[in-house]
């Protein structure tokens, strides 16, 4: 990286504001473009048939009655998607579910298409294709798949992370082991234990704009894709590999996207359509249905944890074991992995080991959903926390500050951290009014800690002057939540003017550089960083200019506020250059001026958070409802502290969610049995209260500004939150999420 | 192919006419006939308010009602609230509270706002709490929403 990213600005006059975003009148008036809200001349339909079984192999498809019905210009099965993966195994599984190819693998796999003149034409043409399956025995659970005796779902999957190799093929497709000290050893010295096992159900993203996009393959080999992703230029290369394309000769736009928390980050349909367009040489537009969503798109993992914690009198943890099993699908995946490194993230541990569990199942490909895989972690340690901290008589929030991690501390993961929030956020809790606040009858108060890495990754972005002195900047991330708004502030804030001078748009694939996806928290921190380099080599550049038109060396001229000022003696009297002044100038003093920025925004702080929460369970029915929710969270630097707290409350919305109501329910069949917003139900207004937000900001020395993710930690604390509250309201520790009224009236009986 | 049924109607005190099929949601018309892609899909079985439009007078979900109940009726839409660049009140404070992340579910509520305050300008928080629970929205939390809304009935109240 040719500039220096420490953490070195700490007062600022545009960053900390709280300006209307630049994309906002459109989205209030409905003019924003999103998935579905694009055409092209000639578009046909797209429509995909899918496996009503859960696993099954394919026999024989038989697509020539739908071929034959006037109005359909492409049918397409996996014979039509060649293997072009080259060994590539994670890319084949891509493959395969995008459009099964011997067996499928879950209610909902894709195993044909067709693309017609309408959608009525498209309905009807599903309806010809017929599909011989031979059923095979399926298994949905994350325990029954883990047991050795469970049905096989593919013959090729060795345990890998274990020594010696397996002989024989499991459900199990890695382990994975992190930690230090000696657990057994430690274990042995506790005063206290606390040993239980948890379970968490398979929950969706949510997002409530579905997948959809528009593909045109032109016969010169050339083509467009404009879809809703929180990537695109992964999007990009993964079609270009399954459909044998060079990759720059695939333009992909992302649209306006309707929400994504992860589940936009993996192809499913975009590779389908490119391949029906080029067969029809017509433009498709695909859009799934919200049960095509549910059934095939990318759910979170259903986990089932096992959690051992000892402590001393004094307090001190001692010791903390934990064994995860993670369902990924019926592909391999990393999902334990990720659980097995967040969850004792955010204590200071002497002996620590958590042994992770990758289990295959006959559901859809887990796909990220919001800091995926540490929030079920965290139900599980957190809730045992607040278990051992009762048993060692300490109040919940004392002793977590007694074990937090600090600066220095050896994480359970392997690294050791710099300055970290976790400490400062739980002295927040226990300072806050929130805590002292009486609660009636049938109501109960939890507390719960959450970590997240953050990552940082490729980023690009190019920040062009205008002749008029205004600033349009292009970045390759893609907008989920406001971050065209916070990066017009960073570029207003290093250039020195004003925000209203800086419009902010996301480039296409073929306007900049590769960018990684929208995912990890990275978006604002990657590309500001990127924007913070840009803006350097642009001033860089007016400074050269100024230093031309004033006829003086480059050395003598400063960038101050928007200026070019002249220093020195010689020079004292030059009045200072606007930026708006040097742009007019640019067509003499050498042509348009820009700054371009290519990294790898490395140092992604990590982030912690602690919530509240209080709840009422009515004890007839089983029902919880949530009265009141603070969110504590260290952001680093809140560039738009607005949409820091937006995404403060959102995270804690969807937890709220997955504590309580949400999850997938499969019948005895394997079948997927509630895919529609009516029985698999997120929070409505109605379901919550307000949800208070303190942010602090303990700054990122890895940023110039201090900036740290912020968009997924909030998802972290509450399922751990919302259950402690509950079991303190009944007196019953939780152990199942979600909690919905039938397990909690199970639990008040038992 | 079926004979397309003559539909008459009124959207955003426009007249228009559309040829449409009889089993074709209106929410299908609006988007793909008309070109009114401000209403939203995100259910289609009326469990999520993106596609809310006013019905004479009345917040429905544009997936539940036919094209061809339009005729003779009145509909209004999130294009028809803004008067040229003036943006109504409820708008303006779903911006200034950065009421949307995404902004897809934002049309729906913007609508089913209106029809709120039109019944009842002075509304407790429990009672836009209720009053939006057939919108969903995924990115919020609901809690900037409801400020907008509070914010922008005392608005149009003080107006
Ligand atoms: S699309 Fe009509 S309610 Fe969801
Ligand atoms: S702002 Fe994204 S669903 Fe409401």
């Amino acid at each position: 990286m040719n500039f220096d990213p420490s953490h070195s600005k700490r007062s600022f006059s545009s960053v900390g504001t709280r300006p209307i975003r630049p994309d906002g009148v459109d989205k209030v008036t409905g003019r924003a473009r999103y998935g579905a809200d694009f055409n092209m001349p000639g578009q046909l339909v797209g429509r995909i048939l899918r496996s009503p079984h859960a696993h099954a192999i394919i026999r024989k498809i038989d697509t020539s009655r739908a071929a034959q019905l006037p109005g359909v210009k492409a049918v397409l099965t996996a014979a039509d998607l060649p293997d072009l993966t080259n060994g590539d195994a994670a890319m084949y599984d891509i493959l395969d579910n995008c459009m099964a190819r011997k067996k499928v693998l879950y209610d909902g796999h894709a195993v044909a298409a067709v693309a017609a003149i309408d959608a009525r034409t498209a309905k009807q043409a599903l309806k010809l294709i017929e599909v011989e399956y031979e059923l095979l025995p399926h298994v949905t659970d994350v325990d029954q798949a883990f047991a050795p005796d469970a049905p096989l779902i593919n013959d090729t999957i060795f345990t890998t992370g274990v020594d010696p190799k397996p002989d024989r093929p499991s459900n199990v497709s890695m382990r994975s082991q992190f930690g230090h000290g000696d657990v057994d050893a430690g274990m042995a010295r506790a005063d206290f234990v606390v040993e239980r096992t948890f379970k968490t159900e398979q929950t969706h993203q949510g997002y409530i704009e579905p997948h959809a996009c528009v593909a045109s393959v032109s016969s010169d080999g050339t083509a467009d894709l404009w879809v809703c992703t929180q990537g695109h230029f992964v999007y990009r290369q993964h079609c270009a590999q399954l459909l044998g394309m060079d990759a720059s000769k695939l333009r992909v736009t992302s649209s306006e996207i309707g929400g994504g928390f992860g589940g936009k980050t993996h192809v499913w349909a975009e590779p389908v359509a490119l391949a029906l367009s080029r067969k029809a040489g017509r433009p498709v537009k695909l859009v799934m249905t919200r049960d095509e969503v549910f059934r095939a798109s990318g759910p979170t993992s259903a986990t089932s944890i096992d959690v051992k914690i000892g402590a001393l009198t004094d307090g001190t943890i001692i010791a903390a074991d934990a064994t995860l099993r993670y369902s990924c699908g019926p592909y391999a995946g990393a999902w334990a992995e990720v659980g097995a490194m967040t969850a004792f993230a955010c204590y200071k541990l002497e002996n620590v080991r958590t042994v992770g569990y990758e289990v295959l199942v006959n559901r859809p490909k887990t796909a990220a959903y919001r800091a995926p895989s540490a929030p079920m972690a965290a139900f599980a340690v957190e809730s045992a926390i607040d278990e051992l901290a009762k048993k060692v008589g300490m109040d919940p929030v004392d002793f977590r500050i007694r074990n937090a991690a600090q600066e220095g501390t050896k994480a359970s993961y392997g690294p050791v951290y710099g300055p970290i929030g976790i400490g400062p956020t739980l002295e927040a809790v226990k300072n806050h009014p929130h805590m002292k606040a009486p609660l009636g009858k049938n109501q109960g108060r939890g507390m719960a800690c959450g970590f997240w890495f953050n990552f940082g990754g490729q980023t690009c972005t190019d920040l062009n002057i205008g002749m008029d002195g205004t600033v349009s900047l292009a970045v390759g991330t893609v907008d989920v939540g406001g971050s065209r708004a916070s990066l017009s502030l960073v570029a207003a804030e290093e250039l020195g003017i004003d925000y209203s001078q800086v419009r902010t748009v996301i480039a296409d694939t073929s306007s900049l550089g590769y960018n990684d996806m929208t995912d990890g928290s990275r978006g604002t921190f990657s590309s500001s960083m990127a924007t913070i380099s840009a803006a350097r080599n642009a001033i860089k550049i007016l400074r050269e200019r100024a230093a031309q038109m004033w006829d003086i060396p480059v050395e003598d001229v400063t960038w101050e506020n928007g200026h070019a000022v002249a220093k020195g003696e010689t020079h004292g009297n030059l009045p200072k250059l606007s930026l708006k002044e040097i742009a007019a100038a640019s067509g003499t003093t050498g042509g348009p001026i820009a700054g371009h920025s290519e990294i790898v925004a490395d140092g992604a702080g990590v982030s912690f958070a602690t919530h509240i929460c209080d709840i009422e369970v009515d004890p007839e029915t089983g029902a919880t409802k949530v009265l009141r929710y603070t969110v504590v969270q260290d952001a680093g630097k809140a560039v738009h502290p607005t949409y820091v707290e937006g995404q403060y409350q959102g995270g804690a919305a969807q937890g709220i969610g997955w504590a309580l109501n949400e999850e997938y329910i499969y019948g005895k069949d394997g079948r997927l049995q509630n895919a529609g917003f009516l029985d698999y139900r997120i929070p409505v207004c109605s379901d919550l209260p307000m949800i208070d937000t303190q942010i602090l900001e303990i700054p990122n020395p890895n940023h110039p500004y201090g900036v740290r993710g912020v968009g997924e930690t909030s998802i972290v604390p509450p399922l751990a939150a919302v259950a402690n509250a509950v079991s303190n309201a009944v007196g019953v520790r939780m152990l199942h999420i979600p909690m919905s009224p039938p397990r909690i009236l199970a639990a008040l009986e038992a | 192919m079926m004979a397309g049924i003559a539909v008459s109607t009124n959207i955003n005190g426009d007249n228009a006419e559309f040829l449409c099929h009889a089993d074709e949601t209106l929410l299908d018309v609006l988007r793909d006939r008309l070109g009114l892609m401000g209403v939203k899909e995100g259910c289609g079985t009326g469990d999520c308010g993106a596609c809310s439009i006013i019905l004479d007078d009345r917040l429905v979900c544009s997936c539940l009602v036919l094209g061809a109940e339009a005729e003779g009726r009145r509909i209004e839409t999130v294009e028809g609230m803004a008067q040229g660049d003036q943006l109504h009140p409820l708008q303006q404070k779903f911006l200034e509270h950065a009421a949307l992340q995404c902004g897809i579910c934002t049309p729906g509520f913007l609508i089913a706002a209106k029809d709120l305050l039109a019944k009842n300008p002075d509304p407790t928080e429990e009672e836009i709490r209720f009053g939006l629970a057939g919108n969903l929205c995924r990115c919020t939390g609901y809690d900037k929403i409801v400020r907008a809304v509070q914010d922008a009935a005392g608005v149009m109240r003080g107006a």
